[in-house]
């Protein structure tokens, strides 16, 4: 056997932390010297702000994925959930644990019908999703024209709004979502089952990994995740928004964070830290551009250009590695 | 024929198997006994792998009996067996390239310790085993995708001992081994008998059969020949066993050796990942044949010519001039015509018309202006003129018979006009009618002027062809054999039975 120089499978850095220190310094320098200062207590709560939002869709995104399925139906959960929460707390705080468990178990109910639909109905990931996702983008069109529900006070300060330091309440939830998460794939049998299903679901089943029970509860995880994003956006905008999560681009961008995170969008590599660094970069490239007030459509191009860069460098190191 | 071991950890009684009415296995016997290597030998085709799977639990016997450690014993699925003691090393690795060996080897069945996966007593565990195996300079907490493809198999070992294997298939487990990891395969072999673990070895490669095994088992035509001590028998007899069925088929006249053209094609030298000095000369007029096992580079040749996978070294020239094939379209373009192996998969556009496929490669290669009509008219005598049935030009070609199927593929690049044919199994999966309407077809060409080199594993069907034979070994040529060739100096050169006598 030749000596090969056998690294120890610990995971290096992501390069999107790399791309993420490089867009802060730059955008650092440039909105120096256009005049203004991107880290000041308001750019610096509000980047954290939108990136707790898309994070934590993102967490749940990182789940499928790395099964080797995929989520659309993510940005109507979200939608959902607001106006679920919102309409149960009613204005209230008495009732605020109770409508965000109602929320969010009508979030996991969806994630366990994505679940079924992909595994037992064998419907690829993308249409079964996208189909779920239209279903409820029906009910919500149908139900409702605006805001509904009122979210409770209590809710608002807390999470909405309430911070230490620079940093608000939902990125630390984030935080512990991430964490959690994290926790799932490196040190359960779940997350190892996870992983190899994407990986190859094939060697996965002739292991005695049971694929089907693994991807849905990862398809209840990611519906949970983006429920819980639901809950956070109905303390940040007082009430239920029926259009927030499709405004928002909650599906597409969860999804090109995960990826910018270098998680394979086939499955069975990646992790959910990764994920973190990609909804940082893009939160980062989002307040840069509104300190310098950039066109928000010429700001959409940049940000195409930029994930269309990340995948193809993601994708030369793969045929490099294949190559060696 | 001895049967020494009393107990015998897997016994095979009367094993039958039948797909689609066709008799693949029939009446077959054999005993593994603990820490006994069994080796299982015979041609493609011979049943070896039917064989392989139903011990393994891929599929159950129509008939038979299985027996493992004293029981009878039907497995349901492969997991079934694996719990029950049997692992099989397939020759494609069912391992994550993205997981540490730890990972992989522990994958659904990970330590757990108060609902966690225990990593440590994992990667412990693995230590444990690699060492057991003798395998202590593997780390356990390497990403499988960066070792060695030696190393690989040693993970896929130690993943069907990690379930308590007592009974382990190999198939083909040095098809993907340098020379020099062959040497480590086999002492692991000897490590694994020593714990009295049963093998049951299928190889092509007689000497790794020798060397290891002490039983051997021949199959031919899905029946047992013979079970014989390796100790008491030696490769001629053994290649004489695994051949030597009559051939009954007819063939077309072979082209007399004076009716052969110019030199069309040589090859100097190619070689790529799958093929290493490879020379070649290939005439107007005649049928080369390439014979070879699995893997020993046939398809690669035919890819390598045709541009797909092309020579990363070596010459090759075209009527004597010197010709890059970098694409299938410069190929296409320098008259070489192509009918792969996967009918179903790189031969037909299964949901488009007949003459649709029929005019694929001429509407790619050619621009498009250049008279549509003549070349439908063209295509349509083309397709007469094989002698395709289909309820029309339009029909899907889906609902056609593998043999007009193939004969479609073969109007389309007629409509080239190609001075070069490359077939690659032109007749797997084709009914006996129409095997000798393309025996006929392919003939006819090369009378006609055309360079024809035809890939089979068919031995009949590669001898009654060919006029000559080149046979590949290790993405090397073995040798060449001229017409009346038998069966034997096929396999023998195949399966590198005889000593090349220093040419």
């Amino acid at each position: 056997m030749t000596a090969l120089s056998l690294r120890p499978a610990r995971h290096a850095v992501p390069g999107v932390f790399v791309a993420l220190a490089l867009t802060l310094v730059i955008g650092w320098l440039v909105v120096m010297l256009d005049g203004g200062q991107l880290f000041n207590q308001s750019t610096t709560v509000s980047l954290l702000h939108v990136a707790a939002g898309l994070g934590l869709v993102a967490v749940g995104q990182t789940l499928v994925i790395l099964g080797g399925s995929l989520d659309l139906s993510v940005a109507y959960v979200i939608s959902l959930s607001t106006l679920v929460a919102a309409e149960a707390m009613n204005g209230s705080d008495g009732a605020l644990l109770p409508a965000i468990g109602l929320a969010l178990a009508v979030s996991a109910a969806i994630g366990l019908l994505n679940g079924v639909l992909v595994t037992k109905l064998r419907i690829n990931a993308f249409i079964a999703t996208l189909g779920v996702g239209l279903l409820l983008k029906g009910y919500l069109d149908n139900g409702y024209d605006g805001p509904a529900g009122e979210s409770a006070p209590a809710l608002v300060r807390t999470l909405g709004y309430q911070r230490i330091g620079p940093v608000p309440v939902s990125f630390l939830l984030l935080l512990a979502v991430t964490a959690a998460a994290w926790f799932a794939l490196s040190r359960t049998r779940f997350g190892h089952h996870l992983v190899a299903v994407g990986g190859d679901p094939e060697v996965a089943r002739l292991s005695g990994v049971r694929n089907d029970r693994v991807l849905i509860t990862a398809h209840v995880l990611c519906s949970l995740c983006a429920g819980l994003a639901g809950v956070y956006l109905a303390s940040r905008l007082g009430s239920g928004a029926p259009r927030v999560g499709t405004e928002g681009l909650y599906d597409l961008e969860s999804i090109a964070a995960v990826v910018l995170g270098g998680t394979a969008l086939a499955g069975g590599r990646g992790g959910v830290l990764g994920t973190v660094g990609g909804v940082l970069l893009l939160a980062s490239i989002d307040a840069v551009f509104n300190q310098l007030e950039v066109d928000a459509f010429f700001k959409q191009v940049i940000r195409g250009v930029i994930i269309i860069a990340a995948v193809a460098v993601y994708a030369r190191r793969a045929m490099r590695k294949a190559g060696s | 024929m001895a049967d020494p071991q009393p107990a015998p950890l897997l016994a095979l009684r009367g094993i039958g198997k039948s797909f689609l009415g066709v008799r693949v296995l029939d009446g077959v016997d054999l005993d593994v006994a603990p820490g006994e290597v069994h080796a299982v030998v015979g041609e493609n085709g011979a049943g070896k792998s039917t064989l392989m799977k139903i011990v393994s639990g891929g599929y159950s016997p129509d008939e038979g009996t299985v027996e493992f450690a004293g029981q009878p014993r039907v497995f349901h699925g492969p997991r079934d067996a694996q719990r029950a003691g049997v692992g099989i090393i397939h020759q494609e690795f069912n391992l994550l390239p993205e997981r540490t060996v730890a990972e992989n080897v522990y994958l659904g069945h990970e330590p757990v310790r108060r609902g966690l996966v225990d990593r440590r007593e994992m990667l412990d565990r693995t230590r444990r085993l690699l060492a057991s195996i003798g395998e202590t300079a593997l780390p356990a907490d390497s990403r499988v995708g960066q070792l060695g493809v030696a190393q690989q198999q040693v993970v896929e070992i130690a993943k069907a001992l990690a379930l308590d294997a007592r009974l382990l298939i190999m198939d083909e487990p040095t098809a993907a081994l340098a020379d020099q990891e062959v040497e480590l395969l086999y002492g692991l072999v000897r490590r694994l008998q020593e714990r009295g673990i049963g093998l049951l070895y299928v190889s092509h490669r007689l000497t790794e059969v020798f060397d290891l095994s002490s039983r051997i088992t021949v199959l031919k035509d899905g029946r047992r020949v013979t079970t014989v001590d390796t100790a008491r028998t030696n490769t001629d007899e053994l290649v004489r066993h695994m051949v030597g069925r009559e051939l009954s088929n007819y063939y077309p006249q072979r082209a007399d050796p004076a009716d052969r053209g110019p030199v069309r094609l040589t090859v100097r030298g190619g070689g790529n990942r799958k093929l290493r000095g490879v020379d070649l000369e290939l005439r107007a007029g005649e049928v080369l044949g390439v014979g070879g096992l699995q893997g020993s580079g046939r398809s690669a040749l035919a890819r390598a010519l045709f541009g797909v996978a092309p020579f990363t070294t070596g010459d090759v020239e075209l009527d004597g001039e010197p010709v890059r094939l970098r694409s299938p379209r410069a190929a296409m373009r320098a008259g070489i015509a192509y009918v792969t192996e996967d009918r179903k998969g790189e031969g037909i556009v299964a949901r488009q018309s007949v003459l649709d496929n029929a005019l694929l490669a001429s509407r790619a290669v050619f621009a498009a202006r250049s008279g549509r009509a003549a070349r439908t008219a063209r295509v349509r005598e083309l397709l007469d003129a094989v002698e395709v049935r289909a309820a029309g030009d339009d029909q899907e070609i889906r609902f056609l018979s593998g043999g007009n199927q193939q004969k479609v593929v073969l109007a389309r690049w007629l409509a080239l006009t190609p001075r070069i044919l490359l077939f690659d199994e032109p007749t797997r999966g084709i009914d006996v009618g129409a095997k000798s309407a393309i025996h006929d077809l392919v003939r006819r060409l090369a009378t006609d002027g055309a360079a024809v080199l035809m890939i089979s594993s068919e031995l009949p069907e590669l001898l009654g062809m060919s006029d000559r034979i080149v046979v590949l070994r290790d993405g090397r040529i073995a040798g060449e054999l001229p017409a009346g060739a038998t069966e034997e100096d096929v396999v023998a050169l195949a399966v590198g039975a005889v000593r090349e006598a220093a040419a």
